[in-house]
């Protein structure tokens, strides 16, 4: 990359990135405020940014144990559905019996609402931390299932044939080639599981409905909603996205991080 | 051609071949028969092409050399015993994720060579084919005509008795294909290893090798051999030469007539 002039640091052509959302985002919570204010909204049909801040700033200590609760439950189901997507599709590959066989049953997880399991699973499993996780890692493990089995199974066939050729054991051809190949594809699915995990995480703690000292940002959310205290409701909500946004740049980044030298999909659109 | 004429032009021929094709025939699993009762015998040392139409079976040839796929019927024999082989695939085949000198460096890695040895080997290799300033480089940093050097040197890492290519050269452009042509003989003529090249190219067959196998296509067999005598040095002159024109006609012919058969 050319050498060009800097602000702070970063190069003149990296501002726009960063200065076209926030401009984005100060003229929409700017007009909202004005519409509020102009309309005269009561607070309890829709808070302006001004009010939701300061329900955010007073119930910071609450709100923000609450959304440790439902991160961990993001991040161990996250870890969960990697453990489990990157394991079954590596027994998928080594065998088309197994892939034939528990397949359509991944597929029919996937495709059944989790807002329609998760009440049977809460009745089913006493622990109510270990219910969530479960919803959680349910809608979160089939991109990454679907994407690493992809890329296994679409190694190039001539470098196949390379490592043929070279007489390379099984275990080599898979740690030196086959796992490298199938790299971003997994990290893609990777990306698509951080979000759902969350979603799959705050759903489930919707239907589980579970009150008192351990619960998360969705029970926060209900509670102030029945308490009729909707400036509250919406930095709960405030939260739960700026939680999401997050989780998928961290991933990005630890799929950019992971790619950035060969492959296309890590390389900026200048180069 | 009759066969004594063949013996006393290819000396090759006298020596046992290193590898010898015996009514080899292939039908891949779908039905179609690619190759049909080949016989061919390639001499130690010796650079031979196969030339031929697209869908001829030449790399169905290659692949069953390489072990890739089992001949369907005939023999494949190796009267001096397996050799080491070397593949250059049509397309570089490189593995993105890894640095030029691990690329190069792969087949002793997968022999569980120590790192710094294979390193030291790969390294050599890289400057045989003028890339020891782009070791670091990833396949992507490099053009396609350094992509088909490094793949050359990885085949060559090995020191390969038998070195395979698979219309190595197609994609690239006129001025670049040259130079590796030129490159491979020297790498040739410096190592002495057995040359297969496969192209449709008589150009090119005729400028590299010592012997032209033409195939003919539907189903794919052998249609001429053709010995190239060219006993002087193969370069920028020779590619001018009268005698170079000459033979590329002579092959040019031969190839017409596998077409029309
Ligand atoms: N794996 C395969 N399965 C079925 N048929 C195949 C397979 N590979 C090649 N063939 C068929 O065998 C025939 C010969 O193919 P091959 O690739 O050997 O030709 P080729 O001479 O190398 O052609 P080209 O110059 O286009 O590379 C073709 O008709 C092709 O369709
Ligand atoms: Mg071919």
């Amino acid at each position: 990359m050319r050498e060009g002039a800097r602000i702070l640091g970063l190069p003149l052509a990296a501002w726009p990135r960063i200065l076209a959302p926030l401009l984005m985002a100060t003229l929409l919570l700017g007009g909202w405020e004005i519409a509020v204010r102009h309309l005269g909204l009561p607070p309890y049909v829709l808070p302006g940014p001004v009010a939701i801040g300061g329900a955010l700033a007073a119930d910071l200590p609450t709100l923000a144990s609450a959304l440790a609760v439902t991160l961990r439950v993001t991040a161990l189901a996250l870890v969960a559905a990697v453990t489990t997507g990157v394991g079954l599709s590596l027994l998928f590959s080594g065998s088309r019996l197994m892939e034939m066989t528990f397949l359509p049953l991944a597929v029919m997880l996937q495709v059944t609402p989790i807002v329609a399991i998760a009440p049977l699973i809460i009745i089913w499993v006493d622990n109510v931390q270990a219910a969530l996780l479960i919803c959680a890692w349910i809608v979160a493990f089939f991109p990454i299932l679907s994407n690493t089995t992809a890329g296994l199974n679409g190694t190039d066939r001539n470098l196949a044939d390379l490592f043929r050729l070279y007489g390379a054991s099984r275990w080599q051809t898979l740690w030196q080639l086959r796992l490298p190949w199938a790299m971003p594809f997994f990290l893609a699915g990777l990306r698509i599981s951080g979000g759902l995990s969350l979603i799959g995480a705050v759903v489930a703690e919707f239907v589980a409905g579970a009150g008192g000292t351990g619960s998360g940002l969705a029970y926060r959310i209900l509670e102030a909603g029945y308490q009729l205290q909707i400036p509250r409701m919406f930095a709960a909500l405030a939260l739960i996205s700026l939680a999401g946004v997050v989780i998928f740049l961290a991933l990005s980044l630890v799929s950019h991080l992971a790619l950035r030298r060969w492959h296309e999909s890590a390389v900026g659109k200048e180069h | 051609m009759p066969p004594t004429a063949l013996a006393a032009s290819t000396p090759e021929t006298a020596a046992p071949p290193l590898v010898g094709l015996r009514g080899v025939s292939k039908r891949y699993a779908n039905g179609t028969l690619a190759v049909q009762g080949l016989d061919l015998e390639i001499g130690a040392g010796s650079f031979v092409s196969l030339l031929g139409p697209s869908g001829c079976g030449k790399s169905t040839v290659l692949r069953m050399i390489a072990g890739l796929t089992p001949p369907s019927a005939g023999r494949i024999d190796w009267p001096r015993g397996t050799p080491r082989l070397g593949f250059v695939f049509q397309e570089p085949t490189l593995m993105p994720w890894q640095r030029a000198l691990d690329n190069v460096a792969l087949p002793l890695k997968l022999a569980r060579m120590a790192r710094a040895e294979r390193h030291a080997r790969a390294r050599r290799m890289l400057e045989l084919v003028g890339l020891a300033d782009f070791a670091g480089s990833y396949p992507r940093e490099l053009s396609g005509g350094m992509r088909m050097r490094v793949s050359i040197a990885r085949a060559l890492v090995t020191e390969p008795e038998l070195l395979l290519l698979d219309e190595p050269f197609a994609a690239l452009d006129e001025i670049t294909r040259f130079r590796l042509n030129n490159d491979l003989l020297r790498l040739w003529g410096e190592r002495r290893f057995t040359a297969v090249f496969v192209t449709h190219s008589v150009f090119e067959s005729v400028y590299l090798s010592q012997r032209v196998a033409v195939m003919a296509a539907h189903p794919g067999r052998l249609h001429a051999e053709l010995p190239v005598e060219a006993p002087g040095a193969r370069d920028e002159a020779f590619r001018t030469s009268p005698d170079y024109a000459a033979l590329c006609r002579t092959v040019s012919t031969a190839l017409e007539g596998a077409m029309a058969a």
